[in-house]
């Protein structure tokens, strides 16, 4: 800890380039989006100074209303799909060899040499009426089923997308964990399901909050995957916000929607602290 | 009770166990030493069941061990780091087994409070480990192995993670509990003085061979092989050839007197070990006895190590003395021993 004056000046000093750069790019700017949301929408674009409640009050029609409630829903769903898959694979990992674990963390990232955006397009080939997936289940009688633009696409999508964030938290919060405890569990009488439930589970917590948070927060807000999988709908808000800014140029309550939304995230990410400092 | 039979056990070129065999009483406190290496945690994991052994066979009261996965074994062991779960409060911690056993709450619950009562930490028990001292952890530890009622009580390097104070108590409390409960202990240990304070009797281990089996007093004054001789205790060494009943022909020395523990083939490669204590520090111009020079005198409060360099001999030869020791460095004098306080043993094995 800094306490004579010469150490706050060193801290200062070390800190200024990062201060800086959030400060003007990241504080300055979101102060700005927040600042817009107490006045009114310009004719085309822009923001007219004048004070409404009017975006807050906006917010909660039922027709916005639900595309947030949808937006939570689809996030909660990926989560909790990607936790199911995630464990049994960081568990896995976490008990191979070191040279296979080197190996299966490499396969996992390995999607992210790709771009995201090239990636989600592949699947909209392969899920498309004629595409790969269609064609395979018309070779076993089945199909052509309508695979794209529903909500269930846009979890799928989104699963891939961030799939990994699930698994390298919890993989490391497996890696951890010391295996002298598993052969106490196992030498107290417990099975091994036991032992997963009373010892490997609740001292993996903290890590499965983590990836529930990696997972969470990045497909609540998330906008190209919904629109490209999705179909070019207002589905979950994080397309509503692009649309108010870019389509309806009515920045207040894009602006509101985005407060809104990083509410929702803020709150998310209390929670989550709170719990991993009681496990 | 527990009989190991021809247990081998290697990792890769590493050879853990080579055909190790023991038989373990009931009621037994029977120790495994030998330095860091030597094989005797493979065997303490080859009983729990964590490890599985290449060739021979372990059984328990004459029914076959190996064929029981490690969570239907009635053994219990104590891990080196205690392995406490971290997430539980003590009372937890001790109440996992009996929970796993189904028991009713009623009886987890006495159980529990009886043990804790043994070890004396009723006081704690609904603390986490993180908020206990070492001792207390280790007494945890060894609430909840015993809680369970095990046939046989496995310890690994018990009281290693403790200072040196509170291991002398618990050195004490350890014998004491396994008078009371009357489980078989068998505890791994580096440390000879544990092993000799604690054990009924003492496995010697060396590169996954057992050296020797024997009461500690036996191992002390009778050791049988060279590395049992040189590993417990501190030892005066001399290597010679066998020469009859009383004594080695050593080159440079000539006679050495000592009593062997088995007749030796004549002329065959012999070993005589005597003890710092058995030794007798004598004036230099003494009738009898090795010559040399005194090197170091250290003062430990009830005794005193003199060490005398002899000429000819590769290491200064180690004489205790009650006291403090009257002679000082570079002193000349003679070192000499009675013939029935030298064991002889032969060199080869």
């Amino acid at each position: 800890m800094p306490r004579s004056p010469g150490r706050w000046l060193g801290a200062f000093v070390f800190l200024s380039p990062g201060l800086a750069y959030l400060v003007v790019l990241m504080l300055v700017p979101l102060a700005l989006v927040f600042s817009y949301t107490v006045f009114q929408r310009g004719r085309f674009g822009g923001v007219v100074y004048e004070f409404t409640t009017e975006n807050f009050e906006r917010l909660f029609d039922p027709l916005y209303l639900s595309v947030v409630l949808d937006s939570l829903k689809i996030a909660a769903l990926t989560t909790l799909i990607a936790l199911l898959v995630g464990y049994p694979t960081a568990y896995l990992i976490a008990q191979l060899p070191k040279k296979w674990k080197t190996l299966a963390l490499v396969a996992v990232v390995l999607p992210f040499w790709t771009n995201f955006i090239i990636r989600v397009y592949a699947w909209t080939i392969l899920l498309s009426g004629p595409g790969l997936v269609n064609s395979a289940l018309a070779k076993i009688g089945l199909g052509p089923l309508e695979l794209l633009y529903n909500q269930g696409t846009i979890v799928a999508g989104l699963l891939y997308s961030y799939l990994p964030l699930m698994v390298l938290p919890l993989y490391a919060a497996i890696e951890r964990l010391d295996p002298q405890l598993r052969e106490a569990s196992a030498n107290l009488g417990a099975s091994g399901f036991a032992t997963f439930r009373k010892v490997t589970l609740p001292l993996t917590v903290p890590g499965v909050l983590t990836g529930c948070l990696f997972v969470f927060v990045p497909s609540f807000g998330n906008f190209v995957i919904p629109e490209m999988l999705g179909g070019n709908k207002s589905i979950m808000v994080g397309n509503l916000i692009r649309n108010q800014f870019l389509a309806a140029r009515d920045w207040p309550f894009g602006a509101t929607l985005s407060l809104a939304l990083i509410a929702v995230l803020v709150v998310l990410l209390i929670v989550q602290a709170w719990a991993a400092r009681r496990a | 009770m527990l009989k190991i039979d021809g247990v081998s056990r290697s990792f890769g070129d590493v050879i853990a166990l080579d055909g190790v065999s023991l038989e373990i009483g009931q009621g037994e406190f029977f120790a495994l030493l030998g330095p860091s290496g030597c094989g005797k945690t493979t065997l303490l994991r080859i009983i729990a069941g964590f490890e599985r052994p290449d060739a021979g066979s372990v059984s328990l009261d004459g029914a076959d061990l190996l064929g029981t996965p490690p969570n239907r074994r009635p053994i219990s062991l104590m891990f080196q780091s205690y392995a406490l779960f971290p997430h539980m409060t003590v009372a937890k911690n001790v109440a996992y087994g009996l929970e796993r056993e189904r028991l009713p709450k009623q009886e987890v619950r006495q159980r529990v409070g009886e043990v804790l009562e043994t070890v004396g930490l009723s006081a704690h028990a609904a603390r986490k480990p993180a908020q206990l001292s070492g001792g207390q952890r280790q007494r945890v530890a060894l609430a909840r192995s015993i809680v369970k009622r095990p046939r046989l009580l496995l310890l690994d390097e018990p009281l290693s993670a403790l200072d040196k104070k509170v291991r002398a108590d618990m050195q004490l409390e350890l014998k004491r509990l396994q008078h009371d409960v009357g489980i078989t202990f068998v505890v791994v240990t580096h440390d000879q003085e544990e092993a000799m304070s604690l054990a009924d009797r003492i496995a010697v281990f060396d590169n996954g061979h057992v050296r020797q089996v024997d009461e500690p007093v036996s191992l002390y004054e009778r050791p049988r092989t060279p590395f049992v001789a040189d590993f417990v205790g501190a030892n005066n060494l001399f290597h010679g050839t066998a020469g009859g009943l009383d004594g080695i022909k050593s080159e440079r020395f000539g006679m050495l007197a000592g009593t062997p523990l088995e007749e030796l083939a004549a002329e065959a490669g012999a070993l005589l070990a005597v003890r710092p204590e058995k030794i007798e520090l004598a004036d230099g111009g003494a009738s009898s006895g090795l010559a040399g020079a005194v090197l170091d005198v250290s003062f430990y409060g009830g005794v005193s190590h003199v060490s005398v360099e002899v000429p000819g001999h590769p290491k200064p030869v180690l004489v205790a003395v009650q006291g403090a020791a009257t002679v000082r460095p570079g002193a000349e004098v003679k070192v000499r021993w009675a013939a029935e306080d030298a064991v002889i043993m032969a060199a080869d094995q």
